[in-house]
């Protein structure tokens, strides 16, 4: 496998056990991330993204295949292992925002890096992107006081505060209206451009699939078109 | 973090949370009363023992020492021998101490002998005793009883005329003359105790080994009797009893926990995934969720601490004369140890419960 990938999967394979019935979610999937990379995954529902974002974010071990992020070879992390991935090498952005409700906005980045080991005020730089995100305003607020899109944007602060190699963004405009899906698709277009920020994004929206550099399909646990 | 994580979930169910403190608070307001009394009323009888004045203490060879006061007796013949046929002996005095309703206890005295040993009562009202069916109580038994000189009280099938009332902490509670005691018990010429004053306190040793060697009686110095009787390891089923309640306290002090835990990580599924999806590890939720029951545990133990203030001041405005209870904050730590044992046991399994979460199943929980 490629070292100067950014994320590399050969043959990537996850079958998920419901009762006594095996259920094949990937069958096989090949993928080159390059560094610095804006890349879309489209498909249906049950088509596999949800899992294979899922596997390259250390939430769930492949079956079988390979799978690296960076230079660390996750089919060989123990849950251990995955965990410190998730740590300081990949940030999650979600759909539903995913902020922890009994925090305020600044409590919720600060517990992220708190996890990675790193304490006291946020860097000048990080200070930067949060007014690059405007929500530098926001910050002493708890999510039910934020909007949507001001929530989705802490998150994203929140999943880049350890400057973490790849950005997994899960329908990061699925909960959105028209305007913050805009306004958050684009801040994850500057980040790319501006911090060279690794982003894979999975979308149902062809329109939000436009502002990567390349959009990959999937079907039936198979990517279709590479883009 | 950890700290703000853990005061910020209490925050948010703060209703949980009180339940959590009133109830983890109870057991230990338990132990601390209990030990209040056991400590108050031992340290009131001992006081009160030491209030006589005397410096030998002779009993009936079978009799029970402490807050039991036993039946066995001692003839009073034995008076005038301890007066004119053993040395040293300036003072003999005879009383019964009669249990009406553990730990209240009525004295039967010769005042005047009493007055000569120890220096006489107090009094706050009233005056001495006069007639054969007059009585004595103290300030506590007057205030609980609401009673004042010239009232009527009725004790062991007897009415008394009460003369007078004394302030505590001296010998009795109830002070009755001897002579009719001895009747309404049908025991004449006996005695429970007769105290022994001598004419220096330097010859106690050879006087108490005088009295060993010569009569069958039961004879100790008063300050050994004290020590003794007054102990609370000497009380036999104290101990186990306060145990048994310390025990009941890490039971419950688990169960609650345990089940409000229980509750707060069903609740907080979601929050668990996310913590462990930006990284959190099976050892972070672990801290997390035992660094929480800990601080149940220790709120439980303040709140129980305050309650038994409470209990403390019910018991003294209530019952001042049936109960003595004191405040005991050496036994703060042993009751915080106790809770938050409990506590951490009872964290346990809601918190490795957490740990072993799956994070994609966590984050999908609704």
């Amino acid at each position: 496998m490629n070292s100067s990938r950014a994320i590399e999967t050969q043959d990537l394979r996850k079958t998920y056990r419901v009762g006594k019935v095996e259920v094949p979610a990937l069958r096989g999937v090949d993928l080159q991330v390059r560094p610095g990379e804006f890349l879309a995954i489209v498909g249906p529902s049950g088509s596999g993204k949800s899992t294979l974002f899922h596997i390259i974010g250390g939430l769930t071990p492949p079956t079988a295949g390979r799978v690296r992020v960076g230079n660390v070879d996750l089919a060989s992390l123990t849950d251990a292992g995955r965990t410190n991935l998730r740590k300081k090498t990949v940030g999650f952005v979600f759909q539903k925002f995913n902020l922890l409700p009994n925090l305020t906005a600044r409590d919720n980045i600060a517990v992220a890096r708190y996890i990675a080991g790193a304490d006291g005020p946020f860097t000048k730089d990080f200070e930067e992107v949060l007014r690059l995100l405007g929500i530098d305003n926001r910050l002493d607020h708890k999510p039910n006081a934020l909007s949507g899109g001001e929530q989705q944007r802490v998150a994203i602060a929140r999943a880049i505060v350890n400057h973490p190699a790849i950005l997994l963004a899960d329908e990061p405009t699925g909960n959105l209206d028209t305007e913050n899906s805009k306004a958050v698709l684009e801040i994850l277009r500057d980040l790319n451009q501006r911090l060279g920020q690794t982003i894979l994004m999975i979308t149902h929206n062809p329109e939000a699939a436009s502002f990567a550099h390349r959009t990959i399909r999937m079907r039936d646990g198979k990517i279709t078109d590479a883009g | 973090m950890t700290a703000k994580l853990v005061i910020e979930n209490l925050k948010n169910k703060p209703m949980r949370s009180l339940l959590s403190f009133l109830l983890i608070g109870v057991p230990v307001t338990l132990i601390l009363t209990l030990q209040g009394l056991s400590s108050g009323m031992l340290n009131d009888a001992k006081e009160r023992a030491r209030g006589v004045g005397a410096d030998i203490l002779v009993r009936a060879s079978s009799t029970t020492v402490g807050l039991q006061q036993s039946a066995d007796s001692v003839t009073e013949v034995y008076l005038p021998y301890f007066r004119t046929k053993v040395p040293h002996v300036k003072q003999a005095m005879g009383v019964i101490n009669h249990s009406i309703n553990l730990p209240l206890v009525v004295t039967g005295m010769d005042e005047d002998e009493f007055n000569a040993m120890s220096g006489g009562f107090t009094f706050l009202a009233g005056h001495a005793l006069h007639e054969p069916d007059d009585i004595l109580v103290d300030k506590l038994y007057a205030r609980q009883k609401k009673v004042q000189p010239g009232a009527t009280i009725k004790l062991l099938n007897h009415d008394w005329h009460l003369v007078g009332i004394i302030d505590t902490g001296k010998f009795a509670r109830l002070v009755v003359p001897l002579a009719t005691l001895q009747h309404v018990l049908d025991t004449p010429g006996k005695v429970t105790s007769i105290y022994l004053k001598l004419d220096n306190p330097a010859n106690i040793a050879a006087v108490v080994r005088f009295i060993d060697e010569n009569t069958s009686l039961n004879v100790q110095p008063m300050e050994d009797y004290m020590a003794m009787a007054y102990d609370a390891n000497n009380i036999p089923g104290l101990s186990e009893f306060i145990y048994v309640v310390m025990g009941i306290g890490l039971v419950i002090g688990f169960a609650v926990v345990c089940l409000s835990m229980y509750m707060a990580v069903l609740q907080r599924t979601r929050e668990i995934g996310i913590l462990k999806a930006i990284g959190g590890s099976r050892s972070f939720i672990l801290r997390i969720i035992m660094a929480e029951a800990m601080v149940l545990g220790l709120g439980g133990t303040v709140l129980g601490i305050l309650m038994s203030f409470g209990a403390w001041w019910l018991i003294r405005t209530l019952v001042p004369s049936s109960l003595s209870i004191r405040i005991v904050p050496l036994w703060w730590p042993i009751a915080c140890a106790v809770t938050l044992v409990g506590a951490g046991l009872g964290a346990l399994y809601p918190g490795l419960s957490a740990a072993r979460h799956d994070p994609i199943e966590a984050l999908a929980y609704e």
